[in-house]
């Protein structure tokens, strides 16, 4: 028995040809829309940073941490790419590094890994996202707000993640979703506690050494 | 910029890849083995065995076939920092020259 990690993302066969297909149509076009804009607004300066995102996520998502009941979870990155790269640098990095653990990995299916991407990156980087700007225009300004509001759209990211995945594993009748989301919800709003301290610990740990960092990337991309 | 400044205003490029590979050995060691949430769901609510196996194998699980152990996560999750790194800094610079 490896002792860690272990494949953590949905394999080929949870979701049904036709949902998988969907969810692969709704993130090529998001991922193309994402391709768009970052070639509109990128920064030749804040190249590195995305490269840099990517490396860490792909580490930090190795990181299974234990939650109540014999059962681990680990960092998404979503909202924290998001945070520091704009929606759509978060997005092209979330699916890179998603595509590379399915591709060259064996961790999530090849035929699922649409519904991987849009599930685990696009929900964090523009769902979770709106969600911080919103909570830290209301809470008193992004500069003072950061830290708190990107934890608190993290933790939230995590669990409309769970949702969505629960969601689409009943329309391909896997499962019912009367099960499958009162269990997916119940152990992900634990695992979204880890989401949203890791990445407050990020950005402050970047705000506290090299706060120009945490803008230069985000460009007219917000 | 002079020389000196530019290569310090890029230290912490290697600072950051230095941390992640860190994370990575450190996750060889100390990550849960346990289920993470999806499969611990799939699992209690029957729907595991539904999973099917790749279709090819590279580094399959954060291992480097023919290595055991610790090492091979290690190293299976430095080869991937690599990786990513180097595939997003290739796609972000043709993409920041179209500007």
């Amino acid at each position: 028995m490896l002792a860690a990690p272990q494949p953590l993302h949905a394999p080929d066969g949870f979701l049904s040809p036709a949902i998988a297909l969907a969810m692969w149509a709704l993130t090529a076009i998001v991922v193309a829309i994402a391709v768009r804009r970052v070639s509109r607004t990128l920064d030749e300066r804040a190249v590195p940073l995305l490269g840099v995102m990517a490396a860490f996520i792909f580490a930090a998502q190795m990181f299974n941490f234990p939650v109540a009941g014999g059962t681990s979870g680990h960092l998404l990155g979503g909202v924290l790419a998001a945070v520091l790269l704009g929606p759509w640098g978060g997005t092209l990095v979330m699916a890179c590094v998603v595509g590379v653990q399915a591709l060259v990995f064996q961790d999530g299916g090849l035929v699922v890994m649409g519904a991987n991407i849009f599930n685990m990156g696009v929900v964090g980087t523009l769902g979770g996202y709106a969600l911080y700007r919103a909570v830290a225009a209301v809470a008193g300004g992004e500069a003072r707000m950061r830290v708190p509001a990107a934890a608190i759209a993290a933790w939230a990211s995590v669990v409309a993640a769970a949702a969505l995945m629960a969601v689409e594993l009943a329309l391909s009748g896997t499962t019912d979703l009367a099960i499958a989301l009162p269990a997916m919800l119940g152990v992900h709003m634990l695992i979204g506690v880890g989401e949203g301290l890791i990445t407050a610990a990020a950005l402050g740990f970047i705000a506290g050494t090299r706060a120009d960092l945490l803008t230069i990337a985000r460009g007219g991309a917000s | 910029m002079t020389a000196a400044a530019a290569r310090a205003s890029r230290s912490w490029i290697w600072v950051a890849l230095a941390v992640s590979a860190v994370i990575a050995v450190l996750a060889s060691v100390f990550a849960s083995s346990d289920p993470d949430g999806l499969e611990r769901v799939a699992e209690d609510t029957g729907f595991l065995e539904r999973a099917q196996g790749a279709l090819y194998e590279i580094l399959p699980d954060y291992t480097i076939p023919g290595v055991e152990g610790t090492p091979s996560t290690a190293l299976a999750g430095i080869a991937g920092i690599a990786l990513v790194f180097v595939l997003m800094l290739a796609l972000s610079r043709v993409l920041a020259r179209r500007r």
